[in-house]
């Protein structure tokens, strides 16, 4: 099956600390530190958007995988924050990375799983012959209405994937992926409304461990894969919680979490939240080692990857942005008043 | 900055990829690309060059009072970049915390330059980032 021959992942320099957030809101910023294990979140800059943001990780896919950007024959960007309503991310990409005109290009919105959905189908292209290499990424600038539970939570970055099937450029093969999906009201944005609504405690049961745990059920028995068979997983993240719960009832460690779950340092960067762990998780895997990762996007679906890595990952990590280090390295703490001047919420008049 | 569609569509290659241009008949480096080399003038042989984007910074200022297109930017650092193939670049140098000054290392970033009002289009460009 086709695998991945490189990626890329970027999370903007800004952080907010919860203490900030919540001083303003009379919150107890420890209570919601416990309650959604996060202690900050990432924050674009005002230059920044989902466009920028995918345009930054998928040159540190090409720069890692070794391709050119005009051998990809696809680009699928997810977000569900594209900046134009009409007019595709997409295509702004294309001309960021320079790939040239032959190729396809699409926008996707399946809330935070985007990216994940963007991948199946660039899996599919790819397996068919139709393309030789193609490129998903998962980017957002998420907005969280001011008071929300999600303001703490709802974060910017993205990470891009390039799909292809040669051996020798192959660094991670993708073994199988599956899907499970239901028209669930969990969590929603209607055309032209600046923030997301959501069903509140509802979101827990039926949305989000509903199809976490079905998904990676079903891949666990279509592939006679159990748990303890990985070295890693990854699940989506809206917050530092919910991923931990649903390893536990799935029957999967700590430890094979602990790699790929950012939402802590870096908030939940939705279409990119469960790519940039899995990001973080192929930055320190060895050849021979297995990766489970399982998106979730509202509305609702989950998409469940098995990953194996192959020999040719330690050789091509001379040109590799390893994600940690840019979360650690390039970080600078803002408050609530630059929050909301760099989101826009505020201008000078 | 221009106001249309044309425009923004004729510089793209250069503002979103640093590509401009170079004379095989001298070696000379040109950004943004011309039309003729500056030194060879009839004999020039224009290729196009796309540049890397890391150089070091040539000279900088810090605007603090801005053009009204970047009234919400400031206060914010204009750099002249000398990038390693040799041309000058004006452009936005970013803020990290790494302070920038003459001669500091930069490498190119991908960013928002302008947003035309609520309707209009968004204007991509090379920015710099201190490393």
């Amino acid at each position: 099956m086709a695998g991945i021959v490189g990626y890329g992942a970027y999370v903007p320099i800004y952080r907010i600390k919860v203490e900030d957030i919540a001083k303003v809101w009379g919150e107890d910023a420890e209570s919601i530190k416990k309650g959604l294990g996060i202690r900050e979140k990432s924050v674009p800059g005002k230059d920044e958007d989902a466009a920028t943001i995918a345009v930054e990780a998928a040159r540190n896919a090409i720069r890692h995988s070794g391709i050119k950007a005009t051998e990809l024959g696809a680009i699928f960007t997810g977000s569900e924050s594209h900046p134009y309503a009409v007019k595709p991310t997409a295509t702004i990409v294309s001309a960021g990375i320079d790939a040239g005109n032959r190729l396809m290009a699409a926008d996707l919105e399946f809330a935070c799983k985007a990216g994940t959905a963007g991948m199946q189908m660039v899996i599919g292209f790819v397996e068919s012959g139709m393309i030789k290499y193609g490129m998903a990424i998962g980017s957002d600038t998420s907005q969280g209405r001011p008071g929300d539970a999600l303001e703490y939570t709802a974060s910017a970055g993205g990470a891009a994937f390039i799909i292809g099937k040669e051996k020798k450029q192959v660094i991670a093969e993708i073994l199988k992926t599956v899907s499970f999906t239901s028209d669930t009201p969990d969590f929603w944005r209607r055309e032209g409304a600046g923030f997301p609504s959501h069903g509140g405690r509802f979101t827990g049961e039926p949305g989000y461990f509903r199809h976490i745990t079905n998904a990676t059920k079903m891949l666990l028995e279509e592939t006679g894969f159990k748990p303890s068979d990985f070295d890693y997983a990854v699940f989506h993240q809206p917050n530092g919680k919910f991923p931990t719960m649903a390893a536990a009832q799935l029957g999967f460690t700590t430890k094979q979490i602990e790699n790929g779950l950012l939402t802590p340092i870096i908030g939940n960067t939705y279409s990119g939240a469960s790519m940039v762990g899995l990001a973080a998780t192929l930055d320190i895997a060895k050849p021979g080692q297995k990766i489970m990762v399982t998106s979730f996007g509202s509305g609702a679906g989950s998409d469940s990857f098995a990953i194996e890595v192959t020999d040719n990952i330690d050789a091509k990590r001379k040109n590799l942005t390893k994600i940690m280090e840019m979360i650690n390295s390039r970080k600078v703490y803002i408050d609530y008043s630059t929050y909301l001047k760099n989101r826009g919420s505020i201008k000078k008049v | 900055m221009e106001r249309s569609s044309s425009s923004l569509w004729r510089k793209i290659r250069s503002r979103y990829d640093l590509v401009g241009n170079e004379c095989k008949n001298c070696g000379s480096s040109y950004f943004p690309p011309r039309v003729v080399c500056r030194k060879c003038g009839r004999k020039s042989k224009m290729v196009e060059k796309k540049f890397a984007g890391d150089g070091e910074i040539y000279s900088i200022t810090r605007i603090r009072v801005p053009p009204d297109t970047f009234k919400d930017e400031a206060p914010y650092f204009i750099g002249v970049i000398k990038l390693k193939e040799g041309p000058m670049v004006e452009g936005h140098v970013l803020e990290n915390g790494i302070e920038p000054k003459i001669g500091t290392k930069v490498r190119v970033r991908f960013r928002k330059m302008y947003v035309e009002g609520d309707e209009g289009l968004i204007y991509y460009q090379y920015k710099f980032e201190p490393v």
